[in-house]
């Protein structure tokens, strides 16, 4: 293989355009993975299997309304996507979602799609922005 | 020049950009375009859902308040402190909380800077028995965990990296510097 104006000994160099274009391509498919909002959480444990759409609820959205205890810690939810056995029908008694959407502080569990308003096939887990879909198991 | 050295030099040319598209591309303005995308089209809510236009896009709400390099570009702890949001402290009347004004300082961190915790910032969102004794013992030191851990989603990784800044942004918990003597030394 011939080279440019100086032999190159080292491997990376001479290999160069193979590793180059890997990592291009590699660096380019980054930023096009994360289109979701930093923080959106997928719940579909339960929800296309019974025919609706996957739930997604936006961090974002409760944040600026709610601190995180009152989620966190008032009304329980494990801080950890997928981790929460969350039935529609715990909604509707006040459990989880239904601590507030029960058309007292929020909207209630009638307004089915307000929720399960996610794209058919998506897989359960947080999503989003920058850096959200690190090397962690969130 | 012939058309190989070209070729290798326009690929290392691209290669370096989108490194440093992706390392440096922190700027709020350069990325405003790509965040806070419409709900129809962030790829995860589905288009075809009537209901879609009932809820509110991220633009609306995140666009007004301070802004931040990195995770959803909004800077939360200036945005409540400012009032620019007031968010619920409680929904039961028996959850109390306070600001809790104390740092812990995390020394063993090999060469990297030293971590000052901050419980203000963090009592200023959250009461004490989110983290404990749930995620951390009181007890400072009693708590064993590492960068692999929190990468790894645990401890501070909890919310590090997925609602709160994420794990990139090294220098805002690795912030006391130490001298150079009292850095670790390193086997190689």
């Amino acid at each position: 293989m011939k080279h440019c104006t100086v032999p190159h000994r080292s491997f990376f160099i001479r290999r160069l355009p193979i590793w180059a274009i890997l990592l291009a391509l590699f660096t380019l498919l980054i930023p096009s993975a994360t289109y979701a909002e930093y923080g959106d959480v997928i719940l579909n444990k339960r929800a296309e299997k019974a025919g609706m759409r996957p739930v997604i609820f936006p961090h974002w959205f409760h944040r600026i309304r709610f601190k995180c205890n009152v989620c966190h810690t008032e009304i329980g939810f494990k801080m950890r996507a997928s981790a929460n056995e969350i039935r529609m029908a715990d909604i509707v008694n006040g459990k989880f979602c239904g601590a507030c959407h029960n058309n007292q502080i929020a909207w209630g569990p009638e307004n089915c799609q307000l929720c399960h308003s996610g794209l058919p096939g998506l897989k359960s887990g947080i999503r989003g922005g920058d850096a959200t879909g690190g090397p962690g198991k969130w | 020049m012939k058309k190989e050295c070209v070729a290798k030099r326009f690929i290392a040319v691209c290669v370096g950009l989108s490194i440093a598209q992706a390392t440096l591309g922190a700027e709020p303005t350069s990325k405003i375009k790509s965040y806070w995308l419409p709900l129809t089209q962030d790829e995860l809510h589905d288009p075809a859902n009537p209901s879609l236009k009932l809820l509110q896009n991220p633009a609306e709400a995140l666009s007004v308040l301070p802004r931040d390099g990195s995770g959803d570009q909004v800077n939360w702890v200036q945005a409540l402190r400012n009032g620019n949001i007031k968010p619920r402290l409680n929904i039961r009347s028996s959850t109390q909380a306070e600001v809790f004004d104390l740092d812990v300082l995390f020394r063993n961190t090999d060469e990297m800077n030293m971590v000052n915790f901050p419980h203000k910032q963090h009592t200023e969102w959250m009461i004490c028995s989110t983290c404990h004794e749930v995620i951390f013992k009181s007890k400072a030191g009693a708590t064993k965990f590492g960068m692999l851990d929190i990468l790894n989603g645990e401890y501070c990784g909890r919310c590090h990296g997925a609602v709160a800044f994420p794990l990139t942004e090294c220098n805002r918990c690795h912030n006391v510097p130490r001298t150079r003597a009292e850095i670790p030394d390193r086997a190689y």
